[in-house]
């Protein structure tokens, strides 16, 4: 395993060294053109080929750039990010140490969601035995709690202004962030994967994959499964392998969520033989995202377990967008009403009318996210969301699960 | 090269006055924030366009592509 470990506590700077060898000083631009080659994608969510990010920000850079080590992980769902901070810290700084010569920057910060404390410990342990040249330039920041503190805008603004709701864009980070300067803002798992193929080389990245697919990744796998935890899989591996990685399913299952809150739900059924890469998601309409991989048990109710994202989602917007304030609200209490078989005339219609209306109408993309997830439901469930709408509930009339009262 | 309508979603406050000169491009939502057509602009209403832009009370709608006015040559 190369991004987590099963040993208890974090990997320290002399067993990093003995095992990875030291960081290979290579050019910037034969750095990128590596990452290029690997075809390494961001691992925040958006999935974003890191080497073109970094060639944008190095672009723009005149030396005083800055890099941001995304670690804040404000989706419930996942916890990878911790997992990796706590067990090989010294792979996240080598991976923000490449990144900072790739781009030209001078200040790196450890951008460290504040619940993560395992994880914090780790990198300011990490760092405290890094020479003096590192320690002058790296900071932790710990990131405030709330889903959207993660969103680059949000971070870069909380670093600039102890505010961590997200911006207005253009300009995005890579053209001014941190200071007004070029910023990249990349996932600690995106930074521990370069620093890998850094030392190893694009073909073994590529290598590791499962068929035509490439690399491998971290899932967090939960919900109906024996073993719910952070796994390292190859992507190309399907569904069905994820799940056995975490110990087998615990129940039945008909749905599943990919790529958490900011992703999507998929039918079980159609989906046990889905290769977990990219290309063949994309194909399928669905996505990884950040590695979430939540199993819903078939006794639970889809109705209900959508209400109960959607209203989370609308308590975490940030609140600065009418159409996100109010849309989302308005499509939680809806969904709610549903999820309680006591909707009122109507309130389906209204969901699909409302969740149409959400993309591309906020600052940032949590309006587009959450309206992601709810076409996914709206889909997926959509016999359900019939049949709640008549105030009735299919996994209850299945008699796999007891109506509560 | 064509002209689009950009709006600024937090200085966005629901006034509603861009719908109401341009409704062929700016529809309310149920709450009173504007739903934009994508695309660019055409050329027929570019003019409704710049007025809209004009009249919003915060500033929060543009039409880009539009040149800033160049200062006035002293005769």
């Amino acid at each position: 395993m190369e991004l987590i470990s099963a040993a208890a506590g974090p990997e320290r700077l002399a067993a990093h060294r003995q095992r990875l060898g030291t960081l290979p000083s290579l050019r910037p631009d034969a750095l990128i053109a590596e990452l290029d080659e690997s075809g390494l994608l961001g691992r925040g969510g958006a999935g974003f080929p890191v080497g073109r990010k970094w060639r944008a920000v190095a672009q723009r850079s005149s030396g005083g750039a800055v890099v941001l080590a995304n670690g804040a992980e404000g989706e419930p769902l996942s916890r990878k990010d911790r997992s990796l901070m706590a067990a090989r810290p010294h792979l996240v700084i080598d991976g923000a140490l490449l990144a900072a010569r790739a781009v030209g920057a001078d200040d790196i910060i450890f951008y460290v969601g504040v619940e993560h404390q395992v994880a914090a410990a780790a990198l300011r342990q990490a760092l405290a035995e890094r020479p003096g040249d590192v320690r002058g330039k790296a900071r932790i920041v710990v990131a405030p709690a709330g889903y959207v503190s993660g969103e680059e805008s949000a971070a870069v603004h909380y670093v600039n202004a102890g505010d961590a709701r997200p911006i207005v864009t253009p300009p995005r980070p890579f053209e001014r962030g941190v200071a007004g300067r070029p910023t990249l803002v990349q996932n600690v798992e995106s930074l521990a994967l370069a620093a890998l193929i850094a030392r190893r080389g694009p073909a073994w990245y590529q290598g590791l994959g499962e068929g035509r697919a490439r690399g491998v990744g971290l899932l967090t796998v939960s919900g109906a499964v024996n073993h719910a935890g952070v796994y390292e899989v190859a992507f190309g591996s399907t569904l069905s392998d994820a799940a056995a990685a975490a110990g087998g399913l615990s129940s039945n299952v008909r749905a599943v969520l990919l790529g958490g809150y900011f992703g999507g739900w998929a039918a079980a059924e159609e989906q046990w033989g889905l290769p977990l890469d990219s290309e063949s998601m994309r194909a399928r309409g669905v996505a990884l995202g950040c590695g979430v991989v939540h199993f819903l048990p078939a006794e639970s109710c889809g109705v209900e377990a959508t209400a109960r994202i959607v209203t989370y989602l609308a308590s975490q917007s940030a609140r600065q967008c009418g159409p996100c304030v109010f849309g989302l609200t308005a499509i939680a209490e809806a969904t709610e009403r549903l999820a309680a078989r006591s909707p009122q005339p109507g309130d389906l219609e209204r969901v699909r009318r409302w969740t149409a209306e959400l993309p591309g109408r906020g600052a940032c993309r949590h309006p587009d996210g959450a309206a992601g997830l709810l076409h996914s439901a709206l889909q997926v469930f959509a016999d359900d969301m019939a049949e709640h709408q008549r105030r009735r509930c299919l996994a209850i009339s299945a008699g796999v699960r007891q109506a509560v009262a | 090269m064509g002209q689009a309508l950009l709006i600024d979603r937090i200085r966005c406050d629901g006034h509603g006055l861009c719908a109401e000169l341009l409704p062929e491009l700016i529809r309310l939502d149920d709450w009173g924030y504007p739903i934009i057509k994508s695309g660019p602009v055409p050329l027929s209403l570019v003019g409704h366009a710049g007025r809209a832009a004009e009249a919003c009370p915060v500033l929060a709608l543009r039409l880009a592509g539009t040149a800033v006015a160049a200062p006035r040559p002293i005769p």
